[in-house]
């Protein structure tokens, strides 16, 4: 690597050299838009989710990210006077198409959200074990497997091992959230869309989950809003960057904090860098 | 005070410190007032049925199946007793489920507009005084209930089982089993009320990631909705539980309004409000009047307990809805 505008450590090793590979579309949104009664949030949306690799969503507060994100496994289905328009392909079908179940595709892509929503009267092996229950999983010991595996993976095991029995509401914030991350990876979702899953979470937390993702991305295609700068370079493999409601540009994360093609994006990313 | 207060700010009196002192001593007298009016309302009950109370001793009053104020002038209150047990506990049990149904149904499944006609029924509903049902009662639900349940039930066990007979008793249309169904029918939105706002409590992010797990609706009222609700609806059926041992006027009106013991199903009955109402104009001994003081007294407690802890759990059950936001 030449000079480039970003600080060395914001690149992980090869990162580069992912454009070069040969990418597998997962999920693609094509020319999506959501409305909230007459307002666009987003508009006209073309992006593509590959399998096993992390992407970044970034771009201002208010500019249709969790927006967009919440468009992916039909999550604006519960609110009412919001309607989304275009097509979102899971390995080339439309999750709006006829005919389509959301449970089912919600049972498929995953999400995590901002704040940690641990169901705080369930014990923490209830929580991660809700979803398996819900897909009639009964047997004892697939079920304390799955417990375990999902913790291990969440990076969260070895502080609760002793406290499985515990109401949830017992741990802190940070483990809550890793809860729900081991919660959502249970029921062993392809995709998992993450809200600013840490930006309410203290440095070490922080950390836990950052590291978690690297590892996670062999087994699962993984979207995440960030408003952390460092941390969308630190973590994904590609980034996309919105402004008012609009897909500005996506790439790979190297290319889009070295050279992006458009000024907006350069703007905003070396604004925030300072 | 004129530390805080910038010059150039304009204050009205009624911001100014010393308004706000004298609006905050004026509230406290108000709700000292409230609470002294209580405290002095149970003393009064207790001083006005002490006599009764002493005489026949504290539980003794209250297990003792002899109220007769004429001949033998013994006044023990379990029939009383047992008959606010019986159709509160009875009409709690018929009305909880129905109540959380409507609740639920109301807060999740229904679409807008029929949720907001439900809504408004319940808060209709539980605006009616209670003598316009005690009215329905006598003149539409009784006879109704007479002549297409209790008289054909009445009429097959006759023919079939005639030992069922002396449970069911007199199927008059007036009766113990009238006045649960009607006091059932009151407590319905006032139950429903309370769960539907315990439900409305539940943050919305706790639903949503019940969604994100692929959950149905009925899945994330199980995960997500009712254990976070639950202890507001407890709440709840303790208070309709509160307001269904007082309810006087529809319960008079319809029980039948006999103390004979044992009860039986379809047969009069008597509560302890309903006693109070019927004799109390009519009570010329001190030790009678006395005894129906006393009555008042312990379902001024009882219901005094109930409200307690009903506002206690519903306390605790906001607090805990805000502390997972
Ligand atoms: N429930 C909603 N109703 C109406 N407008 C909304 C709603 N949620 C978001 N918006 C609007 O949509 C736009 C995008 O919001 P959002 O997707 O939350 O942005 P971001 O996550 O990037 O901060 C904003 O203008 C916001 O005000
Ligand atoms: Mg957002």
């Amino acid at each position: 690597m030449e000079e480039t505008s970003v600080p060395k450590f914001f690149m992980r090793d090869g990162a580069l050299e992912l454009s070069s590979t040969k990418e597998l579309v997962h999920l693609e949104a094509r020319d999506l838009s959501v409305y909230y009664g007459k307002r666009v949030g987003v508009g006209r949306v073309n992006l593509s989710l590959y399998r096993n690799r992390v992407t970044a969503f970034i771009g201002p507060s208010g500019c249709g990210k969790t927006t967009f994100l919440r468009s992916l496994n039909r999550m604006h289905d519960l609110t009412p006077n919001v309607r989304v328009q275009g097509q979102v392909l899971l390995d080339g079908s439309d999750i709006y198409g006829p005919g389509t179940d959301p449970i089912q595709i919600r049972r498929r892509i995953g999400m995590v959200f901002q704040k940690p929503t641990a169901f705080p009267t369930l014990s923490v092996y209830d929580n991660v074990v809700a979803g398996l229950k819900m897909v009639g999983l009964r047997d004892r010991k697939r079920l304390d497997e799955a417990a375990e595996r999902s913790l291990q993976q969440a990076a969260l095991w070895d502080e609760v091992k002793d406290r499985l029995r515990a109401p949830a509401a017992g741990l802190s914030g940070g483990q809550q959230q890793r809860l729900t991350i081991a919660r959502a990876l249970a029921v062993e979702p392809e995709i998992l869309l993450m809200d600013e899953p840490t930006a309410s979470l203290d440095p070490i937390s922080t950390q836990a989950i950052e590291d978690l993702l690297g590892t996670l991305k062999q087994q699962v295609t993984i979207a995440i809003v960030t408003h952390n700068m460092q941390q969308a370079a630190r973590i994904s493999d590609y980034t996309a960057y919105f402004l008012n409601g609009e897909l500005i540009e996506m790439d790979s994360t190297s290319k889009m904090f070295t050279k992006p093609n458009d000024k907006r994006t350069e703007a905003y990313i070396t604004g925030r860098f300072g | 005070m004129q530390q805080t207060a910038p010059s150039h700010h304009r204050r009205s009196l009624a911001y100014s410190a010393s308004g706000d002192r004298v609006f905050s001593v004026i509230i406290a007298l108000l709700a000292s007032g409230v609470l002294i009016l209580a405290v002095l309302m149970a003393w009064e009950l207790y001083s006005g049925g002490a006599d009764p109370i002493r005489r026949f001793g504290l539980l003794g009053f209250l297990t003792g199946t002899e109220w007769d104020p004429v001949i033998k002038k013994q006044f023990g209150a379990w029939p009383y007793v047992l008959g606010t047990i019986l159709t509160s506990i009875g009409a709690l049990l018929l009305s909880f489920f129905p109540a959380l149904g409507a609740a639920i149904y109301a807060a999740e499944y229904a679409p807008r507009p029929v949720a907001v006609v439900i809504n408004y029924l319940l808060d209709l509903t539980a605006a009616v005084p209670s003598v316009i049902y005690g009215l329905w009662g006598i003149f539409i639900m009784a006879p109704f209930l007479r002549d297409h349940f209790y008289l054909p039930t009445y009429l097959w066990a006759a023919n079939h089982a005639p030992g069922l007979l002396p449970f069911l008793g007199n199927p008059s249309g007036y009766g113990l089993l009238t006045a649960i169904l009607i006091l059932a029918a009151m407590v319905v939105p006032f139950t429903a009320a309370l769960a539907r706002d315990a439900i409305a409590l539940v943050p919305a992010p706790q639903r949503e990631a019940a969604y994100a797990l692929g959950a149905t609706r009925w899945e994330v009222m199980q995960m997500a909705v009712l254990p976070l609700s639950r202890t507001g609806i407890i709440a709840g059926a303790f208070l309709a539980l509160g307001r269904a041992l007082g309810e006087t006027m529809a319960v008079t009106m319809v029980i039948g309004n006999s103390h004979k013991l044992p009860y039986t199903l379809f047969g009069g009955a008597a509560t302890m409000p309903s006693v109070i109402a019927n004799e109390f104009t009519e009570a010329v001994e001190p030790l009678h009047l006395e005894s129906l003081i006393a009555l008042g007294f312990y379902l001024f407690i009882v219901a005094l307990v109930l409200n307690i802890v009903g506002g206690l759990i519903i306390r605790r059950q906001a607090a805990l809805a805000r502390g997972v936001l």
